[in-house]
């Protein structure tokens, strides 16, 4: 496959599937973002996508994502410019121009919005993103952890209101105060942040996540058509294990520190008929044990499919009865070096008994090559 | 006191009277091009088989897919104006954007955004706009549209902004008929709003139909009120499925479902419908479907209504069998020409309903024409017939605990004595278990919204709840004694501090009367 410049219409369904498979359960449902980049296609603007490699060094990038809850973004929807004014707020404020948007975590929502505020402003969106996968608080994004400010940030809401937040002590700060006035604004906003250098995006992001979104979510599109296996195709894309298939047989959902916190219980079947599986989540899917045994954590990816069609299943749809394939995917070892682990590692979740144990994985190697 | 149930199918109109819960009679006529004379025909039928006399019959319910069929077929439909209360948010998505052209046509497409709308914790968005409302009913006006579809952002928690704008172009469009999402769907603005507008443009449809119901009801002598099962296997009035059509939505499996739990007593199995063409596989659960996961497109257009899980595959009573190696079944069936085409019926086509026929399972017509395949051939596709159906069933099921398998519809003589390990129980009447479901239907009273548990507790908050789904149910006829809750799902919502927490409830209870 060819480097990504532009993406398509049709790409758009493909990348939908695949950002809500990287959502690890979380990130929100990338449908109405969808809907939102194809009326600007079809109104003729245009998604440029720039490789990390083809960034200038002196290019300036920032990070871009909707913030809120998930339940309201299908609820409320934005405004349309919400993104596009946070730029231009953030621009006013450093005094000059952006050059590049990239997202703060493909999976999920968030994979769709930096797209659509790139068509707007006809600049392009960088091939790549801050998590490669999601995560529920904005310092757990790799820019953040590997020493960037997040600040100046800039958030917008749909009514035009517009917030600075700017020398705060530390990143939590950041979270803290965009968290409350997220909340000011009716649990929706656009927010961009952390104004960075190209050298600095290609030393820190987490590359061709567009990329990967895309040919992951076509996988799975082909293997529906060709009536093939589309957890397999998930497995051989992602160079995934499957950890399990099973039922959930109970599911305990509830509130913690404003954050869907919970876990599902599965009966194995088919292969795995003898194994009763459990998954931690908070927003997203923290920890998988099997017999009561750890064996997958974050920052690798946990995913939950729907058995038969290969279909994510988002930590809202979970219901007791389905039928579900469990999935383990390597994260990018951007993330699984000691200061990433002390931000997104198993203790910065509340496990300071489990140490995190990479899940084997060729991908990673194959990348450095 | 007897009770009569209509399932009005593609194929067949059913018809049962019910007396307690003793079945009198069960019938079958052909469902016809006006719907109406196969239900005159249905229940004349019903009525001659028993002497219940006309004047004791206390209610008929009634099952159909006409609601359905008009959507996905595009008649029918009505022009509609969609109106969204919403700005300045919600603005980049207008309503009816990701409807496939050809419906959106169908009902004209025409729709507006206005001021309105709330925040999640119930603080406005914007007030509303009595001038641009008025202008906007004016439009409607001038354009001839009298099916009016009122959608306000978050107005699952709170109505009052859509009620006031229905108040205001009201007294522009006295006649106009108005829709208010926030009586139909759940969050899920999108959702709530298509259900809303095809709710819409369905209402003129269902004035006549309910009407010509009423009417089938009157030509033969029945007096009594009548109702029609919505998706969930519970009970509307007359006047409601009026106001409220699309709700009928998937009635037609939950209502096959409920009548296998009812004949077999059974709350927790598998029901397998087989019909002509296709077969149904559910899941009941406490005597009711189990509700499927995901949003649910009707006629290419997405909704979240709670329709039941159902797998279907083709497999039915005219399936198509090539004999030859490899052997193949289906998909292609010959549905209700298996009379004129089947061997059994002197015809030249290998049907499913041959091969049980050929192995002595079945009793009807002719099984020599099958039995010259050998006993060893009709076996082998016998057995692959099975485990198309045992898979099926695996796939529904819910738990490792043994529940048995319920074999319901015409073509259920296809189903084995065991699917799997699990035992498989063959009700009386089982062909007629659509109207036996749509007899035995209950009435409901729902609530799904968000509640702040900063100033109360849980319990609490289900305790209002609850309450506020038993006046529902009984202000739309239930029993108060009988109410039960059927279902409770509380989810905490991701990032909201004050605890904020999306309930739904639903309770049932028995008919009054």
């Amino acid at each position: 496959m060819g480097k990504l410049h532009e993406v398509s219409e049709t790409d758009l369904d493909a990348i939908e599937i695949g950002a809500a498979i990287l959502g690890t359960g979380g990130g929100g449902n990338p449908y109405i973002g969808k809907l939102r980049c194809r009326l600007q296609l079809q109104q003729g603007r245009r998604i440029k996508v720039i490789p990390i490699d083809e960034l200038s060094d002196d290019a300036l990038v920032v990070s871009l994502g909707g913030i809120g809850a998930p339940v309201v973004g299908v609820e409320k929807i934005e405004q349309g410019e919400e993104c596009l004014r946070a730029v231009r707020a953030l621009e006013d404020n450093l005094g000059c121009k952006v050059d590049a948007l990239i997202s703060s975590e493909i999976g999920g929502a968030n994979s769709m919005e930096p797209m659509l505020t790139a068509a707007q402003a006809a600049i392009p969106v960088v091939d790549g993103d801050g998590m490669g996968r999601a995560f529920p608080e904005m310092q757990m994004c790799t820019w953040s952890i590997y020493g960037h400010q997040s600040t100046p940030s800039a958030m917008a809401d749909e009514k035009g209101n517009i917030v600075i937040i700017k020398n705060t002590r530390d990143e939590v700060w950041v979270e803290t105060l965009a968290r409350a006035n997220v909340v000011a604004m009716g649990a929706a906003a656009g927010i961009a942040m952390a104004p960075m250098k190209g050298s600095y995006v290609k030393k820190v992001a987490i590359k061709n996540t567009i990329t990967q979104a895309l040919s992951l979510g076509n996988s799975v599109l082909k293997a529906q058509h060709n009536n093939t296996d589309p957890i397999a195709a998930v497995l051989t894309h992602e160079d995934g294990r499957l950890l399990m298939t099973g039922k959930i047989v109970d599911l305990e959902r509830h509130l913690k520190g404003g954050f869907a916190v919970g876990h599902i219980f599965l009966q194995g079947f088919g292969d795995f008929s003898n194994d009763k599986g459990q998954i931690d989540i908070q927003n997203e899917f923290l920890v998988f044990h099997r017999n009561n045994q750890v064996e997958i954590c974050v920052p690798d990816l946990i995913v939950v499919l729907d058995v038969d069609t290969g279909l994510p299943i988002t930590t809202e749809m979970l219901r007791y009865g389905q039928r579900v394939a469990v999935l383990a995917l390597p994260c990018d070892d951007l993330l699984r070096t000691p200061e990433a682990l002390k931000v997104v590692g198993p203790e910065a979740f509340g496990y300071p008994d489990i140490i995190f144990t990479p899940m084997p994985s060729s991908k990673n190697k194959k990348e450095k090559k | 006191m007897y009770r009569i149930g209509i399932d009005v199918g593609g194929t067949n109109t059913d018809a049962v009277i019910m007396q307690g819960d003793k079945i009198l009679a069960g019938v079958k006529s052909p469902t016809t091009e006006d719907v109406m004379s196969g239900v005159v025909d249905s229940l004349k039928k019903v009525l001659t088989e028993t002497d219940v006399k006309k004047s004791t019959v206390t209610a008929v319910m009634i099952g159909t897919t006409h609601f359905t069929n008009a959507v996905v077929e595009r008649r029918s439909l009505s022009l509609t104006a969609a109106v969204r209360l919403c700005l300045p948010a919600a603005q980049c998505l207008p309503p009816m954007v990701d409807w496939p052209e050809d419906i959106k046509q169908a009902i004209g497409g025409h729709y507006w955004m206005a001021d309105g709308g709330n925040e999640f914790d119930g603080r406005e968005i914007s007030s509303l706009n009595n001038n641009q409302l008025t202008n906007i009913a004016d439009e409607i006006g001038n354009l001839g549209i009298d099916s009016i579809a009122l959608c306000s952002v978050f107005s699952p928690v709170n109505d009052s902004m859509e009620k006031e704008a229905m108040a205001i172009m009201k007294k522009r469009l006295p006649k106009a008929n108005f829709t208010l999402s926030s009586e139909i769907g759940r969050l899920g603005i999108l959702e709530r709003e298509n259900a809303a507008i095809m709710n819409a443009s369905l209402r003129k449809l269902s004035s006549h139909t309910v009407g010509a119901f009423g009417e089938a009801l009157k030509s033969v002598g029945l007096t009594c009120p009548y109702y029609v099962t919505q998706n969930d296997g519970t009970l509307m009035s007359a006047k409601f499925v009026q106001e409220y059509p699309v709700l009928t939505f998937a009635s037609g499996p939950t209502n096959s479902m409920r009548g296998a739990s009812f004949l077999t007593g059974e709350k927790n199995a598998i029901v397998i419908d087989v019909g002509g063409t296709s077969t149904d596989v559910g899941a009941l659960v406490n005597g009711f479907p189990r509700p499927a996961s995901t949003s649910v497109d009707v006629g290419g257009v997405r909704t979240n209504f709670r329709m039941p899980d159902v797998y279907s595959i083709a497999l039915g009573g005219g399936t198509v069998i090539s004999s030859d190696d490899p052997i193949t079944i289906g998909p292609r069936s010959v549905g209700y020409r298996i009379h004129q085409d089947g061997l059994l019926f002197g015809g030249e086509t290998l049907t499913a309903t041959d091969v049980a026929v050929g192995l002595d399972i079945a009793n009807i017509g002719n099984p020599e024409p099958a039995k010259k395949l050998g006993v060893e051939k009709l076996q082998t596709i016998k057995s692959k017939i099975d485990e198309m159906i045992i898979n099926a069933a695996e796939r529904m099921r819910v738990s490792s605990d043994p529940i048995p398998v319920l074999a319901v519809g015409g073509g259920s003589i296809l189903i084995p004595d065991t699917v799997g390990e699990l035992p498989v129980v063959k009700p009386n009447h089982f062909a007629v278990a659509n109207a036996v479901g749509a007899a035995i239907g209950q009435i409901s009273g729902e609530v799904d919204r968000i509640f702040s548990l900063a100033s109360m507790s849980r319990e609490d908050a289900l305790e209002i709840a609850r309450k506020e789904a038993t006046q529902k149910a009984i202000a739309a006829g239930a029993k108060p004694d009988s109410i039960e809750m059927l279902d409770q799902e509380d989810v905490p919502l991701a990032y909201l501090p004050g605890n904020a927490t999306r309930i739904r409830l639903k309770v049932v209870g028995d008919l009054n009367g």
